[in-house]
């Protein structure tokens, strides 16, 4: 393991995005602390409002403490809509370590790092809180898939024959159907009123009853390679039961292709979930994940005007880019006789 | 090769049965009424509905259920939407769209992928071949989605291209070189998006099977016995390296046919993933069903031409069968 960091170290690509990935779960484990507004934070009257401004210079043009200025919502008769000015009558200060939170201003303050979405949430704090959301449910979908697919392949390849025929036949037709068609219908027809918690357990399950088929079938052909091995007919000369023989002796044998697939496909699951939860099938508000934040930029105003609101896409993009590298670096080091990627 | 070609096709049967029960019993398990639409659609008379609920034979258990709906299926009957239009017609005007769509972005990235991968691996680790690397890796990370929107700000922005849809208001009045001239300005920027993440994926495979090829004995061999490096490459490396492309073909079809249900959405292009969305969406189920089972026999079917190129191109697997 130790050896295996130092090598990653030693990549400049993977490097950058083992250190981004570490730094985006510490963010969002300290979620709660970080981002200056609570989950359930809305202020009606501010939908819409761009990100604060912050000043490190006053008006005399002398560096102070940084501070920044509430916007109040005004209407605009000769555009005939309502525009966001700044109240420059009271400056806020920000402060460190306010109300249990990183950072703040005073209570009757606004401090909106990337602006307010449409129910006038903080999109920065909104952010943090889905990254929870999106970076995590990758990793508990392979949690799901790998076992699964594990011993289905195992089974599969070991026993042989037409229990291996119709194992791999139905994995076949799992894969015949166009995932992403699957994906939605499968999160079409959960049942409403669910609670939050019940809703992102299913997401889970469902991103995993996509993915568990291409990877059972890998596993089944490496199956099929070891179990003629000298060490297998050894076990089955002492009397080892079959499932003993599977679980212990040959699944172990697959470990470094089940380490490169699961941190390659941690991607595709963020992808897919924030495809769902933009499409409105994934998770739902008031919860945050990118793909739902995202949910609002499908308006032409939206994207135009409030540019804040793609945010949540930058940060799948990275959060993809970093899995990517380190998955190629971590599939470059575990198996040599893969072509080396630089 | 016919015989090959016969048994690969009767091969396809029982998967797309097992597909169907899979699919059939995860609709109809679910707790949403299949009728549910069509029952509160005022325009729909007690008529239409009975034939329904008898086509479906919805009083009946479930499996039986299944066998009249497979059935009707085969011969082509696939019902009625919940708007009361025939669901076939309804596939007829969207399948050719998703078609055109996947066909010119498998056209395009083989075009470009396939000589861009080539050139990757023989400028192995220059610049050139690190500068794809990065270029490729931003490809693959950005979320079709997103892109699609960012290309639809771009759109909006500069008025260069429309922006959704497949056709212009005005589409009925155009000359035949206008019409064209308006599909494609239409095509673009979904071809775009799905173009660039699918061209990620195919330039890197193209290297890794050219890098591995170049380093087999028999391309040492071409070069030791004093061959032009362009000989080696485009009459030893190339013919080699490309066969798993071909394999690569089918999967690729089945990523764009879900890639591109997310585009076409973002686009309003009514394409076939669209449909199955917006079917989803209003549980229609006899739409979903239908669009479910069609995406499945493209997938199916592009991997078959896939195996039948493959066989025509690779001589070893000529010979085996």
């Amino acid at each position: 393991m130790r050896e295996m960091l130092t090598k990653i170290l030693q990549d400049k690509f993977a490097k950058i995005a083992f250190i981004t990935l570490v730094l985006l779960y510490t963010i969002i484990l300290f979620a709660n602390f970080i981002a200056p507004y609570s989950n359930t934070y809305s202020n009606r009257d501010m939908s819409y409002a761009p990100p604060s401004k912050i000043y490190t210079i006053d008006e005399n043009g002398k560096l102070t403490r940084p501070y920044t200025y509430n916007y109040v919502r005004e209407y605009e008769p000769s555009l005939m809509q309502t525009v966001f000015k700044q109240d420059r009558t009271k400056k806020y200060y920000i402060k460190l370590f306010t109300n249990g939170h990183l950072f703040g201003t005073e209570k009757s303050g606004q401090l909106y790092l990337l602006g307010t979405d449409i129910n006038g949430r903080d999109v920065f704090s909104r952010l943090l809180y889905g990254g929870r959301i999106s970076m995590t449910v990758g990793f508990l979908a392979l949690l799901v898939v790998f076992p699964i697919g594990l011993l289905y392949g195992g089974i599969s390849g070991y026993f042989g024959g037409i229990v291996d025929t119709l194992m791999m036949r139905f994995a076949e037709a799992v894969m015949a159907i166009p995932s992403f068609y699957l994906l939605i219908i499968l999160a079409a027809i959960l049942p409403g009123g669910m609670t939050s918690v019940q809703r992102f357990a299913l997401i889970v399950v469902i991103l995993a009853l996509i993915g568990w088929a291409g990877f059972a079938r890998v596993v089944r052909g490496m199956v099929l390679s070891i179990k003629n091995e000298d060490f297998v007919l050894a076990e089955k000369t002492i009397g080892a039961s079959n499932l003993r023989i599977i679980l212990k002796h040959i699944l172990p044998q697959t470990t470094s292709y089940v380490i490169i697939a699961m941190t390659l496909s941690v991607p595709s699951y963020i992808l897919a979930e924030s495809g769902l939860s933009f499409l409105g099938l994934g998770i739902q508000q008031p919860d945050a994940s990118w793909g739902n934040m995202l949910k609002e930029a499908q308006e032409f105003t939206n994207i135009l005007y409030r540019p804040w609101l793609l945010t949540p896409g930058l940060l799948i993009f990275i959060a993809v880019l970093s899995f990517n590298l380190l998955g190629d670096t971590i599939r470059d080091i575990l198996d040599p006789k893969s072509q080396k990627r630089i | 090769m016919l015989k090959y070609i016969t048994k690969r096709i009767l091969q396809v049967i029982p998967l797309l049965i097992i597909v169907s029960l899979i699919s059939f019993f995860i609709i109809r398990l679910s707790p949403v009424d299949p009728l549910a639409e069509l029952r509160l659609n005022p325009s729909i008379s007690q008529e239409t509905l009975d034939k329904e609920i008898k086509r479906l034979n919805l009083d009946k258990p479930i499996y039986i259920q299944y066998i009249s709906w497979a059935k009707s299926f085969i011969k082509g009957d696939l019902g009625y939407t919940s708007a009361g239009e025939k669901v076939s017609v309804k596939l007829k005007e969207r399948i050719p769209n998703t078609l055109l769509l996947t066909a010119i972005v498998i056209f395009m990235t083989w075009i470009v992928g396939i000589p861009l991968g080539i050139l990757a691996a023989i400028n192995k680790e220059t610049a050139f071949d690190r500068m794809l690397t990065v270029i490729s890796s931003i490809g693959m990370a950005i979320p079709s989605f997103f892109f699609a929107i960012l290309l639809l700000i771009f759109a909006v922005k500069t008025g260069w291209f429309p922006v959704g849809g497949l056709t212009s208001y005005n589409f009925n009045e155009m000359s035949l070189i206008g019409k064209i001239i308006d599909i494609s300005k239409h095509l673009v920027l979904p071809v775009i998006v799905l173009f660039t993440i699918s061209l990620s994926g195919l330039q890197r495979q193209m290297r890794a099977n050219m890098l591995e090829v170049l380093d087999s004995d028999y391309i040492k061999f071409a070069r030791a016995k004093g061959l032009s490096e362009s000989k080696v490459i485009f009459k030893h490396a190339l013919r080699n390296a490309i066969n798993p492309m071909i394999t690569l073909l089918g999967f690729e079809f089945a990523g764009l046919l879900s890639g591109a249900a997310l585009t076409e959405y973002v686009f309003q292009y009514p394409g076939l993933g669209r449909l199955i969305l917006e079917a989803v969406m209003k549980s229609d189920i006899n739409l979903v069903m239908a669009s479910l089972m069609m995406g499945t026999i493209m997938l199916v079917l592009g991997n078959l031409i896939a195996d039948i190129l493959l066989m025509i191109a690779d001589p070893r697997i000529r010979g085996a069968k």
